[in-house]
């Protein structure tokens, strides 16, 4: 698939903090590509740089082989991490307002159907709940027709159902050809929508690929997960290294079998014992040292 | 590109209509201003008549026994005859040049009429003889010659906060963020704001101006014409000073005291209250910089003086020379963040 975004040695600072710092990547037509990363790690001002609202200090950003121009403010479209719409406009209003800022825009109709709008469509958009919000700027994102789509943390604040609800709208616009970006925490949104991630930190990707693929090239084990209450901590940390997080101890291993019977000689309860795959979760954790959602 | 100004414009438009609140204000606020001024204050002046003598060498005889005649205040011009139409219009009671005893008043005056009988009564026995002059015309009431003001300052209000304190509210919570992820550019967004803040000032300020004509019939000798221009380049150039200061401002607090510094001295030395005569020549020269003063002046020309356009070309002048100057130094510092 060809090449519609172009991003190359991409720098931006904020005083003595470099934000962004020589950030290079390429996303391909009808793809989704995700941009993941903790608080701070640079991918807002990464993605705005690329949606044209801030001006890299140095590097170049191409659509479709040329600088940002006219032609891709005419087709990107844009929901931002957070955004505050003129008040007292009814929501059918404010979308009349933005589809007459494109030459070629969809049916406002159309768009309140398929993002479920018309219960609220003569309603004054300040009086709408969170997923209404998302919804309406989903339906403003696709307003132009976009060929790329750039969404920033879209689910965050949301319910897990109107997440869910989300994806499935991400899902269809992807299957109808648009290129999306899309940046979040959570670590089952990226897996479910992404062909690609990559990982960002202090300002740089330090890891980047398909999401299988990711996993299969950091890790060859598994994790075996106990209730933190069935395992002493210092049991568990000095005899199997394990790792404890809220209410659970993970343990990484490569021999489940062989685990299970060291677990056995400290009488360690297994009832609740899980066995599950690593997931881009841990590989999250391995490469930054932190959880996303911290 | 019309277009997407357009969808701005009504965007904008809805915005102020349905801000009920803060329509009715914008409206009422004015009106109850001109109440309390025209009926509250009209009366509480101890020194009741006004009495403008020519400038001379000293005061002498008759003419300084008068001067110390108690509860008149005396006011000193260099002439008489550029100052006459204040005779005319009741804002003086009388005129009197001691260099030649020549004294002019009012007919219809009743304050010219006692004034001239202590004038003739300080001169009785002087054996100087006195030349009287009678000018016609109309009395000026205060609320006459505030009105002009009023409906400046309520534009100056309009336009500053109208248009600065949006624009930064705007920024502050995102909304130019998003407008500049489209197609729109910072000039389509500017002039849309600008064209919907005129139209609504205009229908505003139009709305006051038959409420008050209503209410308290003020004097408009002058054509209507001439007043919606002077009006209309009045807010042209009040919102052109509230883009420059919502050009790159992204907080309210801070936008609330830029626009506060601007208007609170426009409201005092522009002389919307009271007339700058006989104040500080240093301050008659500062008020001629600030917009206020000319939009007031022009008006008060017109509406009071019957004033052409010719007459007051020298406010336009300056409200128009200033404006564009203004509106280039907006656009070129603007900021979407």
């Amino acid at each position: 698939m060809p090449v519609v975004l172009q991003v190359a040695n991409l720098v931006k600072s904020f005083g003595s903090l470099t934000a962004v710092n020589d950030v290079s990547f390429e996303i391909r037509q009808g793809s989704c590509f995700g941009l993941l990363g903790p608080n701070g790690a640079g991918k807002t001002t990464t993605i705005e740089m690329m949606e044209g609202i801030k001006t890299p200090d140095s590097g170049t950003i191409r659509y479709q082989g040329k600088p940002l121009g006219e032609r891709f403010r005419n087709e990107a479209g844009i929901m931002f991490q957070t955004t505050a719409l003129q008040e007292h406009i009814k929501v059918r209003e404010i979308m009349l307002q933005f589809s007459r800022f494109y030459p070629d825009s969809a049916s406002i109709d159309e768009l309140a159907s398929q993002f479920a709008l018309h219960d609220f469509l003569h309603q004054d958009t300040r009086k709408l709940s969170g997923g209404q919000k998302q919804r309406l700027l989903l339906a403003m994102a696709q307003i132009n027709k976009p060929k790329i789509l750039f969404l920033d943390e879209p689910t965050t604040g949301l319910d897990p159902q109107s997440r869910r609800n989300l994806w499935k709208e991400v899902q269809k616009i992807k299957e109808e050809g648009a290129t999306v970006l899309l940046t979040t925490h959570y670590m089952e949104e990226a897996y479910e929508l992404c062909d690609e991630i990559a990982i960002m930190d202090h300002g740089r990707i330090i890891a980047h690929d398909a999401p299988d693929a990711l996993l299969a090239a950091h890790f060859d084990d598994v994790v075996v997960q106990l209730h933190a209450a069935d395992i002493p901590r210092d049991i568990g940390e000095r005899e199997f290294h394990a790792t404890y997080r809220n209410d659970s101890a993970h343990i990484v291993t490569g021999d489940v079998n062989k685990t299970i019977e060291h677990l056995l000689q400290f009488d360690i309860p297994l009832d609740r014992l899980r066995i599950r795959a690593r997931d881009l979760e841990d590989l999250f954790l391995e490469l930054t040292g932190k959880e996303l959602r911290a | 590109m019309l277009n997407r100004i357009y969808a701005l414009f009504v965007a904008r438009n809805l915005e102020f209509f349905r801000d009920r609140s803060a329509l009715a204000w914008s409206i009422l606020l004015p009106i109850l201003i001109i109440f309390v001024f025209a009926f509250a204050f009209t009366d509480d002046n101890p020194e009741k008549f006004k009495v403008a003598l020519v400038k001379t060498a000293g005061l002498e005889g008759a003419t300084a026994r008068f001067r110390q005649t108690r509860f008149i205040r005396f006011i000193e011009y260099d002439e008489a005859e550029t100052n006459l139409h204040k005779v005319e219009r009741h804002q003086i009671d009388l005129l009197f040049d001691p260099n030649s005893r020549r004294y002019w008043i009012n007919q219809t005056s009743p304050n010219g009429y006692i004034v001239e009988k202590l004038l003739v009564a300080a001169f009785a026995d002087s054996g100087e003889s006195l030349q009287q002059n009678l000018v016609e015309g109309d009395e000026i009431r205060y609320i006459d010659w505030v009105i002009p003001g009023v409906i400046g300052m309520n534009i100056m209000w309009g336009a500053l906060f109208g248009i600065g304190y949006v624009i930064v509210r705007y920024r502050k919570f995102g909304v130019l963020k998003r407008l500049r992820a489209t197609p729109v550019t910072a000039m389509e967004f500017l002039s849309a704001q600008i064209l919907s803040r005129l139209w609504l000032l205009v229908l505003v300020n139009t709305v006051i101006f038959i409420a008050m004509d209503y209410f308290v019939d003020f004097r408009m000798l002058g054509s209507y014409i001439n007043l919606f221009l002077v009006f209309t380049l009045g807010c042209i150039n009040m919102i052109c000073c509230g883009l420059v200061v919502a050009a790159r401002i992204s907080s309210e607090e801070v936008a609330n005291g830029i626009l506060n510094l601007f208007s609170w001295p426009m409201m005092f030395l522009s002389g919307v209250w009271f007339s700058l005569e006989g104040a500080h020549p240093l301050m008659q020269k500062f008020a001629l910089l600030l917009p206020l003063t000319h939009i007031t002046d022009a008006a008060r020309e017109i509406m009071i003086d019957g004033a052409g356009i010719l007459q007051v070309s020298d406010h336009l002048l300056v409200l128009g020379v200033s404006s564009v100057i203004l509106l280039v130094v907006g656009a070129r510092i603007f900021q979407w963040e």
